[in-house]
């Protein structure tokens, strides 16, 4: 691997990373607000998180 | 009482792992073994990652090809059909022989050679040797077809417990629950309480698959059959299939000339459209294969370190992260089949959608 393949691959990851983590937040704020809606969250967020996840290992692997 | 005693069997585990480490470490000069280790673990790591046409259990000794372990039958299409057992590799190290014929393993892929066995290779590095069709019952055949039998013994035995009695028995207590959340949690949300019975044979069958081939991947039988790209691609494909096959009027409508929409924009979004319903499956090979990829290749890479740390911290610390990464896996595995499950129902819901007004 060279230096701007790893660095793009960080980037990759950052990016994912920033992503998965608001939905996972914004997911908990909403919990918190609404327990009673919890199950319908969680679905949402997971669909989100995977939808992200999937453009991020598609990245990675063209890096 | 009970916790401080398996306090101790960790601690005696992990003492023991260190011993045995420090009793290599004294039996080899360490300067000139460390850059061989590295790559060893990388190799080790690799092949851990391939197909493979023999079973493998345990390599008694690498200089002596002693491994613990069975041959697989080989079949190949060659002009006309040639079925041998895979010892006649002896695990790559010979070539095979069969009516005239003769064969050779290339990383773990057959390759057709002359009697010495010689593979040429192109500026790539990749062999230029003619390649015949391989059906074999490889390592990761013997697996998917292992879980077919598993699944259909225990769902066969779930469906006879319900004919006598409406509440399971065996078996069934344990998957009754899972099988209702598939039904009331995943298809009928997202497909529609009208048409989930169509698709339902379908999501469980590859929510269970996923999620037993994932869980015997953590065994240490050196299982990895959904990181193979291969497998991961003919599950996506059922599932665009049977999306593009159960479709109706309405979603192909919504891809191709979209109602309420300028002609223009008509005509640059039914290319995009139609990528979609490609990316879409494509995205789940993805998902699935990267995801059981890279929780083996960091879960190896840890057990790996064990070797490289030569010290007492090593063994306790490789042994406690890889314990943690094992409890994630097993999550990972669950939630992986349940995300591929999900985002199939998604899709099949969207295909069957009925016309409203926007």
């Amino acid at each position: 691997m060279e230096i701007p393949t790893i660095v793009g691959a960080g980037l990759i990851v950052i990016g994912a990373g920033l992503g998965i983590g608001k939905i996972g937040g914004s997911a908990m704020d909403a919990i918190a607000r609404q327990p009673e809606a919890s199950g319908k969250i969680q679905t949402a967020m997971l669909i989100a998180a995977a939808l992200i996840e999937g453009i991020g290992f598609a990245a990675l692997f063209a890096s | 009482m009970q916790r401080p005693f398996y306090f101790k069997i960790f601690l005696v585990a992990t003492l023991l792992l260190g011993i045995n480490v420090f009793a290599k470490e004294n039996s080899h000069p360490v300067e000139e073994t460390e850059k061989d280790l590295k790559s060893e673990i990388k190799e080790f790591i690799g092949h851990h990652l391939l197909d493979s046409h023999d079973f493998t259990l345990y390599t008694v000794d690498e200089e002596k090809n002693e491994h613990v372990g069975f041959p697989l039958p080989v079949i190949l299409w060659d002009n006309g059909l040639k079925v041998f057992s895979s010892s006649k590799f002896h695990h790559g190290e010979s070539v095979a022989e069969v009516n005239g014929n003769y064969y050779a393993l290339n990383h773990g892929k057959i390759v057709k050679t002359d009697a010495e066995g010689t593979i040429t290779y192109d500026d790539h590095h990749h062999a230029t040797n003619e390649k015949p069709l391989d059906f074999s019952i490889t390592k990761n055949v013997v697996f998917i077809l292992l879980v077919a039998i598993l699944m259909f013994f225990m769902f066969t035995r779930m469906a006879k417990s319900y004919k006598n009695n409406p509440i399971p028995k065996g078996i069934g207590r344990l998957l009754e629950p899972v099988v209702l959340y598939i039904r009331d949690d995943i298809a009928i949300p997202n497909i529609g309480k009208k048409h989930y019975k169509r698709y339902m044979s379908y999501l469980l069958t590859v929510f269970f698959f996923i999620w037993i081939i994932n869980l015997l991947g953590l065994t240490p039988l050196g299982v990895n059959v959904t990181n193979n790209i291969a497998v991961t691609l003919a599950l996506a494909l059922l599932t665009y299939l049977i999306t593009t096959f159960t479709a109706n009027k309405n979603y192909w409508k919504h891809i191709f000339w979209m109602p309420d929409v300028p002609v223009f924009m008509k005509l640059v979004l039914a290319p995009i459209e139609l990528l979609g319903t490609i990316i879409k499956p494509f995205s789940l090979m993805i998902r699935l294969y990267a995801n059981i990829t890279a929780g083996h290749v960091v879960l190896m890479s840890i057990l790996g370190m064990m070797f490289i740390f030569k010290n007492w911290i090593g063994s306790p610390l490789s042994f406690g992260l890889a314990f943690a990464l094992s409890l994630l896996e097993l999550l990972v595995a669950a939630l992986q089949a349940y995300i591929f499950t999900m985002l199939s129902a998604l899709y099949f819901g969207s295909a069957v959608e009925e016309h409203h007004d926007h």
